[in-house]
């Protein structure tokens, strides 16, 4: 018998301004981000570490997977701020879209809007942390270490 | 077994609201490239059919298109790597004319992009990246090429002033390419005019000036093997190297920001087959959706070394005259980009140049030439290398 549609696990589909994906097998991921924790994983088979994290490792083929948190900071990779946006973003112009490295994994996300444009270097240190959007979405900004 | 070799190519020009229907605007490059080649429907074994989803409403566009374009009952199918769909297109047709299993495959490309709004087109395109973690952030194509210009600009010192210099340059050949989109020409002095559009900011450090024009628009390219190619053409050019790559889809997979890994690997691939250096280029055309890709892909390609893009561009080796002219035609910046189309329309440029018929864009006696043609982010990317 067909889930009802109640039953459905939809808790991704509160990513982001505007979340493409309702349901995946780490639907986790949001109940963390919701207590302020940024979570990547790790195969607890062959100890391949993944952010984004995933269900499935694709080293050793397992699918036991436990959780990390993203802490500490990361390398300002390379970021852009955007002037212009595509359908569904146009309230949150201007915005930033960047990459932080880790180390051993990278982190996507945008940069908190209250840095001065001047203030931003590549090679900064930074610290991603969860973040609410005005429509009530979560996603994760990056802040000045 | 014997060469492959293309006897027939083609393009739609390339507009802002093609007035027809999608099969109508695919048929513009379609009769284009069979006129070429001088053959009948019934000379063509298959047809390989090429654009990205969601610009039009038609689903499983092969059957529409082989039906319009006569080329039924022969089998046709769809071929999608976003904006390098036809160069795969192009990859694939090779693979089965290779195979024996057919004589002679059309490559046909399309896009009608004007269906939907510019920031629709965005929206899409944001899409072809990775809709579970990135796509929520709000990307678009210009921020994530920017993010590769900001790469390069921290690692190498390259400025906005270098990639206005290539923009300059493709409108320079814009200008007397009938089929280009954008005609006007475009000076240095625009980028530092903050009333000029050029100077506009789409997403930093990337500027209008910096971003291709969409388009409608159609290609088609016409594969053989090498009797049919002697039967059909009097001047075949020949396939002499393919490469083609794929690398994460998303940012946080990617270990470089100063170029695209898909583009170095399909350019070593492509040549090795060929058995040939990029000294042995004649003349290129690259992947420049934005101004940055196309320095990257002086650097991928081997053009210039890692860094010394911007110096290949201010000595003015790319243009017409130089050492390894780069997107003569005007490229996909001023040329225009409609998707599906880009891949067949390159290759169109490069065989007519090899063939001597390139008109005002003619390069000097060229023998061997590169197609280079990426998809998404560099997701995909395809290189040919073509000769007489």
């Amino acid at each position: 018998m067909a889930k009802k549609e109640k039953d459905i696990d939809v808790r991704f589909s509160k990513f982001g301004t505007v979340s493409f994906t309702s349901t995946t097998k780490v639907n986790d991921f949001m109940d963390r981000l919701q207590q302020g924790k940024i979570s990547g994983n790790r195969c607890k088979t062959c100890g391949k570490i993944y952010f984004p994290p995933r269900a499935d490792c694709h080293n050793c083929f397992g699918k036991d997977m436990e959780w990390f948190d993203v802490t500490g900071t990361g390398k300002l990779l390379t970021y852009s701020k955007l002037e212009y946006a595509p359908v569904g973003f146009e309230n949150d112009v201007p915005y930033s879209i960047a990459l932080l490295d880790y180390g051993d994994y990278k982190v996507f996300g945008r940069l908190a809007g209250n840095i001065p444009t001047d203030e931003i270097k590549v090679g900064m240190e930074m610290k991603a942390v969860p973040n609410e959007l005005p429509n009530g979405q979560l996603n994760y900004v990056f802040e000045k270490a | 077994m014997g060469k492959v070799g293309i006897i027939g190519v083609g393009q739609s020009a390339f507009v802002r609201g093609f007035p027809g229907s999608v099969r109508e605007l695919a048929f513009e490059g379609f009769r284009e490239a069979m006129q070429d080649a001088g053959i009948a429907t019934k000379d063509i074994g298959a047809s390989v059919i090429c654009s990205a989803p969601e610009y039009d409403k038609q689903r499983s566009p092969a059957g529409v298109l082989a039906e319009y374009l006569g080329l039924t009952p022969q089998p046709t199918f769809y071929v999608e790597t976003l904006c390098s769909s036809s160069s795969m297109g192009v990859r694939l047709a090779y693979s089965l004319v290779k195979s024996g299993l057919h004589d002679v495959v059309a490559v046909v490309g399309f896009q009608k992009m004007s269906e939907i709004t510019s920031a629709e087109s965005q929206e899409r395109m944001g899409r072809g990246a990775d809709i579970q973690w990135e796509s929520p952030f709000g990307t678009m194509m210009p921020a994530y090429y920017a993010l590769h210009a900001r790469g390069h600009f921290a690692k190498y010192g390259t400025t906005p002033d270098d990639l206005a210099l290539i923009r300059v340059k493709a409108a320079t050949y814009g200008q007397v390419n009938e089929k280009a989109v954008y005609r006007k020409p475009v000076t240095f002095d625009m980028f530092s005019d903050p009333e000029n559009s050029m100077s506009g900011p789409v997403a930093s450090p990337l500027r209008v000036g910096d971003c291709c024009a969409n388009a409608d628009g159609s290609s088609c390219v016409i594969i053989a093997n090498e009797e049919k190619c002697k039967a059909f053409s009097k001047k075949p050019v020949w396939i002499l190297g393919l490469g083609a790559a794929s690398t994460a889809v998303n940012m946080a997979g990617r270990d470089i920001f100063s170029g695209l890994t898909v583009g170095m690997q399909a350019g070593e691939q492509a040549y090795k087959m060929a058995g040939i250096t990029p000294k042995d280029i004649d003349v290129a055309e690259v992947h420049d959706c934005f101004t940055i890709a196309e320095m990257m892909a002086y650097e991928n390609l081997g053009f210039a070394k890692p860094g010394e893009g911007k110096d290949l561009i201010k000595s003015k080796e790319t243009y017409k005259e130089g050492s390894i002219p780069v997107n003569v035609d005007g490229g996909l910046l001023s040329k225009g980009h409609p998707i599906g189309a880009t891949g067949g329309s390159q290759v169109r440029t490069i065989v007519l140049q090899l063939r001597g018929e390139a008109g005002p864009m003619q390069v000097k006696d060229p023998e061997i030439g590169l197609v280079h043609n990426i998809g998404g982010v560099g997701l995909y990317g395809n290189v040919t290398i073509l000769g007489r």
